[in-house]
């Protein structure tokens, strides 16, 4: 990155403390595609002054995968020391660059005392559409078709369904919807901790039959709001040899392009 | 006065057994852990008058919508007609509101129309169901049994309502052919019927009339008796399962309490935690439910909008959500009957939700993806029932398949369900 991304740890070091915290997420810090999507949000929030730092090393998984595998405890116990991080550095506001992490944080936290403002990257850059901060000029995506993949703890989770669609709208893009799209939109396959076990026996992967629904569409870019969908959709078009015709970003990473970050 | 006491006998008869299914139902359903579903009663009776009483969420299959809530408000407004049927049942009389004339005479019509629209539904429904290509009515669910159960109510309700047209026709003849003290007119419907029964006599009419009449009291009664043992008690049921409907964002999984306890504890001894009631940790039977879960099953009607939009399901896994909530409701059934066999004393079958019902196989299929509860017409949720399931095989047997287990090792040692250092967190920060 050509510019310092500061920590939680290094601003009180500094006596400062950053609007927002970043969340980047297991994906976001150590899956190589993910990656991209974290940097691209790191961009945006450098390139519109948004005051940020992340936690680093003192980041922890929150637990989702194994709440929703059945491991209470380790979740729980997840969810404790990563609040005794957050109360300590008295976060207020967090942007997660995952709709897991996002419904973790926002939902199943405030229980175990950890309550904070919870966005999700698409909600916080549509923040800064919408405020002035940030100003899109569509010219690389003008026209080109774009349709969405809900990811279900963005959508169906949290009936967050308009701000990743605003984006792409402000992208001067073309946004195709796929037939099942928002409330009825279909799973890519990952979630419930499925993305860390073989799925059970069937007649198709789960992501193979989304993707159909994206490629129905014809797009020329699926865009996703989360790692693992990323991951899915990918896998999807490249089992359908699309890889060279259609892209699958993060909407952080089409922001990121049109405004030349 | 024969047939007064007749009546009377058949309204105890019913009333006696309505009372012991009511009974056995709600002792299944108390065999569940009590939820904390008593807060926020306004946004739950909210839900309840949109999503039960206002079909909120049928309409997003517009076509099956419609003809759903024509049995719905048929039901509803052509059983105003049963306080008169009651009231004749135990006076003798014929038609003992006739006297309020032209009220009547259009209250007669309103119930006439919608008998025939209700008529048109059913044939329509019973259609769809046997020859239509409905993948959520094909499943292997809902062979035998489910399927016999929803002609049968089909079949019954297109019965009734022919009783009630037919007894109306000859009723309308009889007044014509001044034979009857009850003067009623033609009415709207039934009339098409008229010039067919026209063909017989006035003692065959009354006959018919009289058929007609036993035969929709007791039809009804049959029904209603019937409708406890089936999936047609969702019409009552729907009501009470929206208004303990979760009101949380759907991505919200509760945390477990008794967890929560056990983790305070661990992270400081000295911690001061509120005692919770507990067994065990998820669920491994019905008994491990919320009750609140367990009166959902029952109200279950078994339409499969949920099955219809799993992704496993659609990708043909074994997982179907709709037949998590009938093993549910099943094994409570199975427990009730051995119960009551037993002078209701429990003894242990040594059969659990978990394998004899619901497989690991199911349990372990399901992505949380949360469209099964956003599909249910009556917001049950399935997908919290294999949530529970997983709770209990991970934290009661420490079960599962072997990729989870090293995610969960990776998350408590590592910080995430991967093998990766937490040192590396912000390496992207220099790349």
């Amino acid at each position: 990155m050509d510019f310092k991304i500061r920590t939680m740890a290094d601003c009180m070091a500094e006596g400062t403390t950053p609007e927002v915290l970043f969340w980047v997420g297991c994906a976001g810090s150590f899956d190589d595609r993910a990656k991209k999507i974290t940097k691209a949000i790191a961009k945006i929030l450098h390139h519109t002054n948004t005051s940020f730092a992340i936690l680093g090393s003192e980041e922890s998984c929150t637990g989702d995968p194994a709440k929703r595998a059945g491991n209470e405890f380790l979740f729980q116990m997840m969810a404790m020391q990563n609040i005794s991080v957050l109360n300590a550095y008295e976060v207020k506001k967090i942007v997660t660059g995952c709709p897991h992490c996002f419904n973790t944080l926002k939902n199943e936290y405030p229980e175990l005392g950890g309550n904070y403002e919870v966005v999700h990257h698409t909600q916080l850059i549509q923040e800064l559409l919408n405020t002035g901060k940030l100003k899109i000029e569509g010219g690389e995506f003008k026209g080109k078709k774009i349709t969405f993949h809900d990811p279900c703890y963005l959508g169906r989770g949290n009936g967050e369904y308009e701000a990743p669609r605003q984006l792409i709208q402000a992208l001067d893009a073309e946004l195709v919807e796929m037939k099942r799209c928002k409330t009825n939109g279909l799973c890519c396959g990952a979630g419930g901790a499925q993305m860390f076990k073989e799925a059970e026996k069937g007649n198709k992967e789960v992501n193979v039959e989304r993707t159909e629904d994206a490629l129905a569409v014809k797009p020329s870019v699926i865009a996703t709001g989360c790692p693992f969908c990323n991951t899915m959709m990918t896998d999807g078009v490249k089992h359908f040899e699309q890889e060279h015709t259609i892209a699958v970003k993060d909407i952080a990473e089409l922001i990121a392009e049109a405004v030349d970050l | 006065m024969i047939s007064q006491i007749i009546f009377a006998l058949l309204l105890a008869v019913a009333g006696f057994f309505i009372f012991k299914r009511y009974q056995f139902v709600k002792g299944n359903i108390l065999l569940g852990q009590k939820g904390p579903e008593t807060d926020r009663k306004g946004e739950r009776l909210k839900t309840m008058i949109l999503v039960a009483f206002g079909q909120g969420k049928m309409f997003s299959r517009p076509f099956v919508a419609l003809m759903h809530l024509i049995l719905y408000v048929g039901f509803v407004v052509i059983n105003i007609e049963l306080i008169e049927i009651i009231v004749d049942g135990l006076t003798g009389e014929h038609r003992s509101f006739v006297g309020f004339g032209g009220y009547y005479r259009l209250l007669i019509n309103l119930f006439e129309v919608l008998a025939g629209l209700v008529i048109i539904a059913c044939v329509v429904f019973l259609m769809r169901r046997n020859f239509g290509k409905i993948k959520r009515f094909q499943s292997p669910e809902i062979k035998q049994w489910p399927k016999r159960d929803a002609n049968i109510i089909l079949f019954t309700e297109i019965l009734l309502m022919k009783a009630f047209l037919i007894m109306n026709a000859a009723d309308s003849l009889l007044t014509v052919r001044s034979a009857t003290p009850a003067r009623v007119p033609s009415f709207w419907v039934s009339q098409i019927s008229q010039p067919f029964l026209n063909l017989y006599s006035t003692s065959t009419l009354e006959g018919i009339s009289h058929f007609c009449w036993w035969f929709h009291i007791v039809g009804i009664l049959g029904f209603i008796v019937y409708l406890s043992f089936s999936k047609h008690l969702h019409i009552l049921l729907a009501f009470p399962t929206t208004y303990f409907s979760k009101l949380q964002s759907p991505g919200n999984l509760s945390n477990d309490k008794a967890v929560t306890n056990e983790v305070k504890l661990m992270l400081d001894p000295n911690a001061v935690v509120e005692p919770v009631e507990f067994t065990r940790f998820g669920v491994k039977d019905v008994s491990d439910l919320k009750r609140t879960q367990l009166l959902s099953a029952y109200s279950c009607t078994e339409c499969g909008r949920c099955t219809s939009v799993c992704p496993a399901n659609q990708t043909g896994k074994l997982l179907s959500p709709r037949k998590v909530m009938m093993d549910v409701r099943d094994r409570m059934e199975e427990i009730g009957n051995a119960k009551a066999a037993n002078k209701g004393v429990w003894v242990e079958d040594g059969k659990s939700l978990i394998r004899d019902y619901i497989s690991e196989e199911e349990v372990w299929a399901c992505t949380t993806c949360n469209a099964c509860t956003d599909a249910c017409p009556i917001n049950i949720n399935p997908m919290e029932v294999l949530v529970d399931l997983r709770r209990y095989l991970i934290m009661e047997e420490s079960k599962s398949p072997d990729s989870i287990t090293s995610m969960f090792n990776n998350v408590e040692n590592n910080g995430a369900p991967w093998a990766m250092s937490a040192m590396n967190r912000a390496d992207w920060t220099n790349e």
